[in-house]
């Protein structure tokens, strides 16, 4: 993915794969550079143990029901995970289990889930200024806030949400200002961001309605929300301009300005608009503002969708849809356990998300979420689907999660029954090959 | 004359309440019949009428000839939900003036046609402890609640005879709960200072009152504050106390031992640390399980095991919303997460219903399926622990107060358009720490 601001590179998902390959370089350095047989014993110890890691990286996985997302669920399926990746999927009178590979059960095996929008490892469980980094609040207007720049990859709730299950989170700025600031895309492992990330910038999260107004005096009306995005959008075109027929020499360039490099990449489409519009004044707005500017729109929230179904789908955009469970005050006032099922029907492609929570419960679980969507007329696999492979599109990671299927990463999830039912336990998680909660 | 002009008008009130009284018996068949006191009942029936029990048994119950039938035939019944502590009903308590407000009362704040009561009645709640408050040592009086329709707050008390003014408990909280500039307490130890101190003056009153031995002139000066205590002092008030930190739930047994009063232990959040110590004390613990932990430090070691830990050491546990914590129309999911961490479903179940009929005092009239109880119960379309499973029906004393098949009553569980108003107490607006 070409991305003008991403300066920032990423540790690329086979990592863990590499790993042992560094070793092995290592070890062959040293016996060209020592013939001493103590450090060829040594040598040999490491290559051994490199061994051993590889195969600890194998594991067969059977399921009575496995969710690919991927074409139908397999009645007793098996998953083989090579080397952090998937290396082959089926039933288990096609798939061959190797001998001597670790071999794990469940009673039902899915993709590890992705939640679409969080706020998680920016916005803390503690609740205190000092793990709350979601919304800066000194100006409405900084789409240049870069997500990496603010997350704890050792949060608690991190840990927590990826022990249930969610390997995947589209996380960074919340919703509340104009531009709050950017979004990325994370594997909910690893003990720093260097080693969690997927996406260094997804997408740049902007908010129409009330709430702008409630975190910044400057602000006092929605057409004034507007007015300003709308000028600042503007005021990119302008720098786009410039940038665009600088056609290369730097002695043309305009002086550098992070917001408006941030702002000329949503443009130029390199990185999508989140705008979070609950009520159907900020629905109609955003597509207001997608139609007048160009950008790729998703919507995030909708809280009124259902009254607008035809005016989305028109506009071709995506839902990040609010977790069915927010309450019914405020801005979300007027939503419904229904409105996913109406975007299905609609055919809107639609994720869920765990959202942004002022108090408690500090993160959803985008499963249970999706659940009561699924116990309101949202048929089963349009369900999980909204929380794997759709989710996947719509963050524009799909080549490598959310679904099952060779060569994709290794990210799944066990559980002991259906994952939406209350009673059910997750009994195993992997990410990138590696148990993050291990079967017992 | 003051009494005699409440006693005409509480004349003027049961009038009322006689005219949407049940006069034709009701008879529930073939569902599964959850009696919460006694084991389940395959293809049971329940019988009511004038708003109370009349039979609960198996297939064979005698049904008289004049009752309507409800088929419910695959359901399953059990008996109305009692939230022990909610904030439905738009009420709200002491304000910032103290850190102890004995006098306030919510029943004088309740706002019987907020949509939070229809929402509650989806979720199968027919009782509810309101609480005021939060953020104070002492936020008020609370008031007990059944989820009747109701032209005015009389209508809904639990308690119908109101002139004796027992209609609710007392809400107190410690921990961080509280602790902001004066004149409320910095810290902890000022907390049970404050509140001794409280518990001091009123048993001074309540001395006062003792020696005047019914001479008006030897009466000391009504005091509402102290009026409230000394009334909690005699085990006629119970205190609803909210806690989350092992160390804190500690203090409230203390001071328990130290002047006497009735307790249920609120949020109870470090349960499991301290479960032994609650069973030894003999208190109700009421819990709240949450998607996720935290929101504040004190609350951080909130385990979805407290109801286990709490029922393996044979103490009282129920269950409580805090609507709006969490959503009253989901109140059953919270014992099935319970359940998950470990509880028994029958625990659970009595978590959500009996336990929390014992801690409101009010067991001999709801909580359970039995003959001569106030006829208070749900129909589920299956498992209560299931996501799949609704409250298709909501029945007060007799009264169906929901009905899920009636679509302007089903967008209460749904949500939608312009179905709430979205005026409900909010805890994180309202600076809870």
């Amino acid at each position: 993915m070409k991305k003008t601001i991403q300066q920032f590179k990423p540790i690329s998902a086979d990592s863990t794969g590499t790993a042992s390959g560094v070793c092995m370089s290592q070890a062959e350095t040293w016996l060209r550079g020592y013939e001493g047989a103590a450090i060829f014993v040594l040598a040999l110890m490491l290559l051994l143990f490199t061994r051993n890691d590889v195969q600890a990286q194998s594991y067969a996985i059977q399921g009575e029901t496995v969710y690919t997302m991927a074409g139908n669920p397999i009645t007793d399926g098996v998953v083989i995970v090579r080397d952090g990746r998937i290396d082959q999927v089926g039933p288990a009178t096609r798939v061959r289990i190797p001998s001597g590979m670790d071999v794990v059960q469940a009673r039902v095996v899915t993709p590890g889930f992705i939640d679409a929008h969080s706020v998680v490892g920016l916005a803390g469980a503690l609740n205190s200024p000092h793990d709350q980094d979601q919304l800066e609040r000194s100006n409405p207007f900084q789409p240049e806030l870069r997500a990496i720049d603010a997350y704890n990859a050792r949060e608690h709730l991190v840990v927590y949400v990826s022990n249930l299950g969610v390997t995947t989170i589209h996380t960074g700025h919340g919703p509340g200002a104009i531009a709050s600031g950017q979004t990325m895309i994370v594997k909910t492992t690893g003990g720093t961001i260097n080693e969690a990330l997927v996406d260094s910038v997804t997408m740049v999260a902007f908010t129409l309605g009330p709430s702008v107004s409630r975190n910044y005096s400057q602000v006092g009306s929605r057409s004034r929300t507007i007015a300003m995005l709308r000028a600042e959008f503007i005021k990119a075109q302008e720098y786009k301009r410039k940038v665009d027929a600088a056609g290369g020499d730097a002695s043309k360039l305009p002086t550098r300005d992070l917001k408006m490099e941030t702002m000329m990449a949503v443009l130029n489409r390199e990185i999508k608009a989140l705008i979070t519009a609950q009520q159907v004044t900020e629905i109609l707005a955003a597509i207001r503002l997608q139609e007048e500017f160009g950008f790729d729109l998703v919507l995030d929230g909708a809280a009124e969708a259902y009254l607008v179904l035809d005016q989305i789908k028109a506009a071709g955009v995506p839902v990040l849809i609010h977790p069915p469970m927010v309450r019914t005050s405020g801005e979300t006032v007027n939503a419904s356990w229904e409105t996913a099922a109406k975007l299905h029907e609609a055919g809107i492609p639609f994720a869920f998300q765990a959202g942004y929570e002022g108090y408690v419960p500090k993160t959803r679980i985008v499963h249970y979420e999706a659940a009561i969507a699924v116990a309101n007329g949202l048929p089963y696999l349009a369900g999980l689907e909204a929380i794997t492979i759709g989710a996947a599109r719509i963050l524009g990671i799909d080549g490598r999660v959310g679904s099952l299927e060779r060569g994709k990463d290794a990210d799944l999830a066990l559980f002991d029954g259906d994952p939406f039912e209350y009673l059910t336990n997750t009994t195993g998680v992997m990410i990138n090959g590696e148990w993050v909660v291990k079967p017992e | 004359m003051i009494q005699k002009m409440s006693l005409m008008l509480m004349a003027a009130l049961l009038t009322a309440a006689l005219v949407h009284a049940q006069e034709r018996p009701v008879a529930f068949t073939g569902a599964t019949v959850y009696p919460i006191s006694s084991p389940p009942i395959e293809n049971g029936v329940v019988v009511v009428h004038n708003g109370v029990i009349t039979a609960v048994g198996g297939a064979n119950t005698r049904i008289p000839g004049n009752a309507e039938r409800v088929d419910a035939t695959g359901k399953i019944i059990m008996p109305g939900l009692v939230d022990t502590h909610s904030h439905i009903g738009g009420g709200d308590g002491g304000d910032r003036t103290s850190a102890l407000h004995p006098d306030v009362r919510i029943v004088d704040a309740i706002d019987v046609y907020s949509d939070t009561f229809r929402k509650a009645r989806t979720g199968g709640v027919t009782t509810a402890n309101v609480m005021p408050g939060s953020g104070h040592l002492l936020s008020g009086q609370t008031v007990y609640l059944k989820l009747r329709e109701a032209d005015t707050v009389y209508d809904m008390l639990f308690d119908r005879d109101i002139t004796n003014g027992m209609v609710g408990g007392i809400k107190m909280a410690n921990g961080t709960n509280s602790l902001r500039d004066a004149p409320f307490p910095g810290t902890r130890a000022r907390s049970a200072a404050m509140m001794r101190d409280l518990f001091v003056r009123a048993q001074h009153y309540q001395q006062q009152i003792a020696r005047a031995d019914g001479d008006a002139d030897k009466l000391p000066a009504r005091n509402l504050q102290l009026e409230a205590i000394v009334e909690v002092l005699e085990g006629r008030r119970m205190v609803h106390f909210h806690t989350h930190r092992h160390d804190d739930i500690l203090t409230i047994l203390r001071l328990k031992e130290e002047f006497g009063f009735r307790v249920v232990l609120h949020h109870v959040s470090e349960a499991w640390k301290v479960a032994d110590e609650i069973a030894a004390a003999g208190v109700g613990s009421s819990i709240i399980l949450l998607d996720s932990p935290g929101g504040k430090l004190e609350a951080m070691n909130i385990r979805p095991e407290n109801g286990i830990a709490l029922e393996r050491v044979g103490a009282d546990v129920a269950f409580h919303t805090d609507d709006s914590v969490t959503d009253s129309r989901l109140f059953l999911r919270m014992a099935a997460h319970g359940v998950r961490a470990g509880m028994s479903r029958e625990k659970a179940l009595e978590a959500l219903t009996l336990a929390g009929a014992r801690m409101l005092d009010m067991e001999d009239r709801v909580g359970s399926l039995e003959v001569g109880k106030d006829a208070d119960l749900i129909v589920l379309s299956g498992d209560p622990f299931s996501v799949y499973t609704f409250v298709e029906q909501t029945w007060i004393e007799g009264i169906k107060v929901y009905d899920r098949s009636e679509p302007a009553q089903r967008v209460f569980n749904t949500g939608g358009w312009e179905v709430f108003r979205g005026e409900f107490f909010d805890h994180y607006s309202a600076d809870a720490n």
